[in-house]
C-alpha cells in the first residue's frame, strides 16, 4: 500500500449500513460508475454532486453494517472516494474493501477530530495521517502482513493469481 | 476444553493447535455458497483467476433473491448463475420451484454439518451455526477466491459465550431471544466476534428457534453465531442417513471467552424491534397504536414450517384487518409442500393472506411487497433499516411470526394475547 494521497473530508455518522450506501434498487448492476452515481443515495441525495474525486469519507461506528453486498465498497470506489476512515467498521464491509483494494482505516481520533471540508494527507508508507487544516498528525496502526500483501497487489484476486500455493 | 468452538473449528481446518484467537490465516472450507444476488460479481472475479472450481460438490448455488425475476436485469443475473452452474457441473444448484431461500436450503439438503467451515456470499450465512458449523458471510470477491481455491483468509475472532437458561413463555420464539440479545449487545457489540450458545435453555430451543437466533447474530455485528451440538442437533441429522459423523462440539471454559452473558429466557416476552435498528427493542405489549399497512411472514429468519404453524395457529378462524396486506412466504418448496399437507394454507388463505412463492422477495426491498411512501410494515425478517423494504419514508418493525400474525388481524402491532 505504498501510496500517499490528499483529499478533503466528507463526514457522516454512526451505523451507516449497506442499504444506505447502495440501496437494493441499484444493486442490479456491478458497474462501478453506475454504482458510484447512486452511492449514499438513501443518506444524502446530494452526496454525488458534493463529492470530488479523491475525497475522503469519514464516518462513526459500525460503518458498512448490514448485507454482504460488495456493491457497497464498489460504489464508494466508483464515486472516486480515495479512502474511508471510521471509528469502526462492520466486518464484512472491511473485508470486502480490502479484497477490492479500497483503503479503509479504523481510527477513532481522526474520525472525531476531522470536520467536513478539512484536508487530510494519508501516507501508507510512513503509516501516518495529517489533518492539514487542523495541523495535527496521527500514527496509523499497520495492517497484518497478509492484509498488506493483498492491498499491495491491488486486491485478493491478484494476490491469488500471484501466489502459487493457494 | 480450553478452546472456544470457533478456535476448535479453525484448528481442524488450518494449522492445528497453535491456531488461536487473533491468528490471521488461510483455511480450507467445506462449502462455498452463492446466490443470484452476489454471484454475477463473483463470476466476473472468478473468471479473472483463470482456474476451475476447486470441487463442484462443495459449492451450492441458490436462486432466491430476485426470483421469479422482477425485471430484465435480475433475469440476466439468474441466467449468469444458471450458466455457471451448468458449465462447472455444480450439483447443488437450486432452481426456482425446486429450492427456496439459501439459508433454509443448505441445512435441509444436509450441506452443513457440525464442525464445518462454511462461507457464503450472503451476510446471513451465519445461520448454519444453528447446526454447529462455523459459517460466515463474505463478499463476492471472497466467494470467487473460495470457489477457485477452496481456501480463504480469516482472522480468528474472539468469542462471546451466551448461556441460555430457562424455558420460553407462550408466544415466545427464537426471534425474541435474539432481539433481546441484540438490545443488550447493540448493533456492533459483537463486531469481529463469534457468539457461542450454551446452557440448559438449549433443551427448549428447536432447530427453527436456533436458526432464527444464529441468523441474526450478524445484526449484532457478529462474524457468526454457533450452537453447541446436543441431542436436538443429532436428531436433525439422522434423516440424512449418510454415515457422516456429527461432531460433538461443546463450548470451552469461560476463560476462553472475551465475555460471558447469561440470559434467562423465561423472562423474555414477545418483542418488537422498532425502526431503524434491530437493537431498538420494546415489548410487543408496550408498542402503542402503531397502525400497519402490511405484514410479512417469511425470510431466512422465520420461514420454517414451525414459523408457519405458529402464525397459522394465531390466524385460524380470524380475518386479516381490512387495511392490512398479509404476505406469507414459505422458506422453501418443501416447506410449502408441508404446509399443504398440514392444511396450513387454508388458515392463511381463508384469513385473506396472499401466499408468495419461496423467495427473499420484500425482505430486502427486492419485489413481491415493496412499501410505498409512509407505509408501515410488521415483518418476521431481520432488518429494519431506512428504506430496507421500499420507500425511504416507509417503516419496518421486526417481530416473531405470532406477533406478525396477530398484528395483521388487529391492524395494529400487538401481543398475540390481545386477540384471546
Ligand atoms: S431472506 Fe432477506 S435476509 Fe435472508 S437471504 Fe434473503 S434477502 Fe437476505
Amino acid at each position: 500500500m505504498g501510496q500517499k494521497f490528499t483529499g478533503s473530508v466528507l463526514k457522516y455518522g454512526d451505523d451507516i449500513n449497506t442499504d444506505v450506501i447502495i440501496p437494493t434498487k441499484f444493486c442490479n448492476s456491478t458497474d462501478p460508475d453506475y454504482l458510484g452515481r447512486n452511492c449514499l443515495h438513501n443518506l444524502d441525495e446530494n452526496f454525488i454532486n458534493k463529492r470530488k474525486p479523491g475525497d475522503i469519507l469519514i464516518a462513526g461506528r459500525n460503518f458498512g453494517c448490514g448485507s454482504s453486498r460488495e456493491n457497497a465498497p464498489l460504489a464508494i470506489k466508483g464515486a472516486k472516494i480515495s479512502c474511508v476512515i471510521a471509528k469502526s467498521f462492520a466486518r464484512i464491509f472491511f473485508r470486502n474493501a480490502i479484497n477490492i483494494g479500497l483503503p479503509v482505516i479504523e481510527n477513532e481520533e481522526i474520525a472525531i477530530d476531522a470536520a467536513e471540508g478539512d484536508t487530510l494527507e494519508i501516507d501508507f508508507t510512513a503509516n501516518t495521517c495529517r489533518n492539514i487544516t487542523k495541523g495535527r498528525e496521527y500514527k496509523l496502526d499497520s495492517y497484518s502482513d497478509l492484509i498488506h500483501k493483498i492491498f499491495d497487489q491491488g486486491g485478493l484476486i491478484n494476490f491469488i493469481k500471484n501466489t502459487e500455493d493457494i | 476444553m480450553k478452546c472456544s468452538i470457533t478456535e476448535k473449528i479453525f484448528q481442524s481446518h488450518a494449522g492445528g493447535a497453535n491456531v488461536r484467537t487473533g491468528s490471521i490465516l488461510f483455511a480450507g472450507i467445506d462449502l462455498a455458497m452463492g446466490t443470484d444476488a452476489t454471484m454475477p460479481l463473483a463470476i466476473q472475479e472468478f473468471n479473472k483467476i483463470g482456474r476451475n472450481v476447486f470441487d463442484p460438490a462443495k459449492i451450492a448455488l441458490v436462486q432466491d433473491h430476485f426470483v421469479p425475476a422482477k425485471d430484465i436485469m435480475t433475469a440476466n443475473y439468474s441466467l449468469e448463475m444458471r450458466k455457471f452452474a451448468e458449465q462447472h457441473r455444480i450439483k447443488n444448484y437450486f432452481e426456482l420451484g425446486r429450492g427456496g431461500i439459501c439459508h433454509h436450503i443448505v441445512p435441509d439438503e444436509g450441506l452443513c454439518y457440525p464442525g464445518d467451515l462454511i462461507v457464503g456470499a450472503d451476510s446471513h450465512t451465519c445461520t448454519y451455526g444453528a447446526f454447529g458449523a462455523f459459517a460466515t458471510g463474505v463478499g463476492s470477491t471472497d466467494l470467487a477466491a473460495a470457489m477457485a481455491t477452496g481456501k480463504l483468509w480469516f482472522k480468528i475472532p474472539a468469542a462471546i459465550k451466551v448461556v441460555l437458561t430457562g424455558k420460553k413463555r407462550a408466544y415466545v420464539q427464537g426471534k425474541d431471544i435474539i432481539l433481546k440479545l441484540i438490545s443488550i449487545l447493540g448493533v456492533d457489540g459483537a463486531t469481529y466476534k463469534a457468539l457461542e450458545f450454551t446452557g440448559d435453555g438449549l433443551a427448549d430451543l428447536d432447530m427453527s428457534d436456533r436458526i432464527t437466533i444464529c441468523n441474526m447474530a450478524i445484526e449484532a455485528g457478529g462474524k457468526t453465531g454457533i450452537f453447541e451440538v446436543d441431542d436436538i442437533t443429532r436428531e436433525y441429522f439422522k434423516k440424512f442417513n449418510n454415515n457422516k459423523v456429527v461432531e460433538n462440539l461443546k463450548t470451552g471454559e469461560d476463560s476462553a471467552y472475551e465475555r460471558v452473558i447469561e440470559l434467562d429466557i423465561s423472562e423474555i416476552e414477545p418483542l418488537v424491534a422498532e425502526p431503524f435498528l434491530p437493537s431498538n427493542v420494546r415489548a410487543a405489549s408496550r408498542v402503542d397504536s402503531i397502525c400497519i399497512n402490511q405484514a410479512v411472514l417469511g425470510s431466512c429468519t422465520n420461514g420454517r414450517i414451525e414459523d408457519m404453524q405458529m402464525a397459522a395457529g394465531v390466524l385460524k378462524g380470524r380475518k386479516v384487518h381490512p387495511r392490512v396486506r398479509l404476505i406469507v412466504i414459505p422458506g422453501t418448496q418443501e416447506i410449502l409442500k408441508q404446509m399443504i399437507k398440514e392444511n396450513l394454507l387454508d388458515a392463511f388463505v381463508d384469513a385473506g393472506a396472499v401466499i408468495s412463492p419461496p423467495t427473499c422477495g420484500p425482505c430486502l426491498g427486492g419485489h413481491m411487497g415493496i412499501l410505498g411512501d409512509n407505509e408501515v410494515c410488521i415483518a418476521s425478517t431481520n432488518r429494519n433499516f431506512v428504506g430496507r423494504m421500499g420507500s425511504t419514508s416507509s417503516k419496518v418493525y421486526l417481530a416473531n411470526p405470532a406477533v406478525v400474525a396477530a398484528s395483521a388481524v388487529r391492524g395494529e402491532i400487538c401481543h398475540p394475547e390481545v386477540l384471546l
